[in-house]
């Protein structure tokens, strides 16, 4: 069946730069037609590393752009988009940039990745109301400690051994990351209460205790789990989840 | 109040986002809008807002990048079910897609890639847009591509190709003016020849767009379809061509990379608008 061949063999030769040209490739005069193939191969190339750094702008101004468009050159041949909903693709670009021997010197990269995308996933996310705060007013402690929390649907939480909100947002400003103090370690939250996305660093102990309420354990486990570690306001936390619209809803 | 199912026999844009406050600030005076439906697959966020906002003032037409209805395995239904998803929420006066294929092996291309004119290929393409009306309750519009090679298995023309589609199918014709262009030069035959050849009656939709040059392995012309600049003026003399011999059709200015700000893209939507007014007059007198 000469047709299907040639769609099975274009297909394996677009993703393969060295392959030679499929059969019945031609110019309009029959003639074997590489440069004119080409333009397809560079077209799927081209397309898709535009889409990752479209994707991964902190990752690639944190790189720069010669050294990220190598770095996607290389995801997406072994990694090409698994549906035509090109706002999915890069799930897994963190992943793959932990294994990128080049990107090795950098060992946060890969949760800059990782924040990257999920910031886009915030974009895209489902609309929903978030919890008025004022729902927790005047409640006693009884019922306070009770209360378990239902996350919006535009929030994503990105744990991270490093200073990764203020790289993360160095890269977005395109500003050097030099003056960051190494030595930070901040998780990120990402919210998004109507259209406005919001990101904020989160400290390790505030981090225990976000978890636990996003796992949907009642406030007060979750406040004994880092009751006894400094550092910990559980004012400033809660206040700052829920004027950021972290909540969807909450039942006591 | 305008009817939100009837797309007009007016210039419209392709819509981007960065547009948006530009576009509701001066109240642009534009015949539609067109999306790409996979940047709408997402469930909610600004993307919907800014559309249900545009969808409220404007008639709005929906256009498919990634249905791969050329390919040699069975269409994606749930990528079929999610274009559905989007048609049923917008209710676009126009649902188009590309005489294409960009998936294989669950593999998406991200390019619209060419398919041989043959008799098996011809089965499929009817089969798969069959399935995409019966999917969608509606009918749809089939676009000519661009292409940069040929298939020495081809057994017919372009032409040839898409009346038989159509005729077998009954889905209506997207009719891509630069890709005539860009395919014309590319493959050595004459552009006017292929609009005359070609079943206009069934033509629901036209695009325009840019193009860029290059040259082949021959060092003969080759064109890119780029989509990231303004028209080219052989394809605005074949436009007003068409639409001297057809009449005025809804047109549609695409713009896809390297998108300037709205007042350009405006300057061509307007300028498509002038060919139609003229020609619409031309046909009242007539």
């Amino acid at each position: 069946m000469p047709p299907e061949f040639a769609l099975e063999d274009f297909a394996k030769a677009l993703r393969a730069p060295d392959a030679p040209l499929p059969k019945g490739i031609v110019d309009p005069f029959g003639n074997p037609a590489p440069k004119r193939f080409d333009v397809y191969r560079n077209n799927v190339t081209v397309s898709l590393i535009e889409a990752l750094q479209a994707a991964f702008p902190a990752v690639c101004a944190l790189v720069g752009e010669v050294f990220f468009r190598e770095m996607a050159r290389t995801y997406l041949r072994t990694h090409p988009p698994a549906s035509p909903v090109m706002i999915e693709y890069g799930h897994g670009f963190a992943e793959f940039i932990e294994q990128f021997e080049p990107a090795a010197s950098l060992p946060f990269l890969p949760d800059v990745a990782r924040l990257d995308r999920a910031w886009l996933d915030v974009y895209h996310a489902a609309d929903a109301q978030p919890l008025n705060p004022a729902r927790l007013a005047g409640l006693n402690d009884d019922v306070l400690t009770g209360a378990r929390f239902f996350v919006h649907p535009a929030v994503r939480f990105i744990n991270s051994g490093f200073p990764l909100h203020d790289l993360w947002q160095a890269g977005r400003a395109a500003k050097s990351a030099a003056g960051i103090d190494p030595s930070l370690v901040q998780n990120v939250a990402i919210t998004r209460p109507r259209y406005e996305i919001q990101t904020f660093g989160v400290t390790p102990v505030s981090a225990i205790f976000i978890r636990a309420l996003m796992e949907k354990e009642p406030l007060g486990a979750a406040v004994e789990k880092v009751a006894d570690i400094k550092g910990f306001d559980l004012t400033r936390v809660l206040n700052r989840l829920l004027t950021s619209g972290f909540f969807m809803d909450v039942e006591f | 109040m305008f009817d939100p199912l009837n797309i007009p026999n007016q210039s419209g844009a392709g819509f981007k986002g960065e547009h948006f406050a530009s576009i509701m600030e001066s109240n642009s005076t534009v015949g539609f809008f067109e999306i790409h439906a996979e940047n709408y697959m997402g469930a909610g966020g600004l993307p919907h807002r800014m559309l249900t906002a545009i969808r409220e003032k404007y008639p709005l037409s929906v256009h498919g990048v990634g249905l791969s209805i050329g390919a040699e395995g069975p269409l994606d239904t749930e990528h079929l079910t999610r274009l559905k998803n989007v048609v049923d929420r917008y209710q676009p006066g126009l649902v188009s897609e590309h005489l294409a294929w960009s998936t294989h092996d669950t593999n998406f291309l991200n390019d619209l890639l060419p398919v041989p004119y043959t008799k098996a290929v011809l089965d499929r393409v009817v089969e798969h847009i069959d399935q995409v009306q019966t999917t969608l309750g509606r009918q749809i519009l089939l676009e000519n591509p661009s292409t940069y090679v040929a298939f020495s298995q081809s057994e017919m023309k372009e032409v040839d190709f898409i009346r038989q589609v159509q005729k077998r199918t009954g889905c209506g014709l997207l009719l891509d003016v630069n890709n005539v262009h860009v395919s014309a030069t590319n493959q050595n035959y004459d552009a006017k020849d292929y609009l005359a050849s070609f079943p206009v009656e069934h033509v629901g939709e036209i695009h325009l767009g840019g193009h860029a040059r290059d040259v082949d392995d021959q060092g003969a012309p080759l064109l890119i379809d780029a989509h990231d600049r303004e028209v080219d003026d052989a394809v605005w003399g074949l436009y007003a061509h068409l639409i001297g011999n057809i009449g005025p059709r809804p047109t549609l200015i695409e713009w896809d990379n390297d998108v300037p700000a709205w007042h350009i893209l405006k300057a061509d939507v307007d300028a498509a608008g002038r060919i139609l007014e003229q020609k619409a007059g031309n046909t009242h007198a007539a």
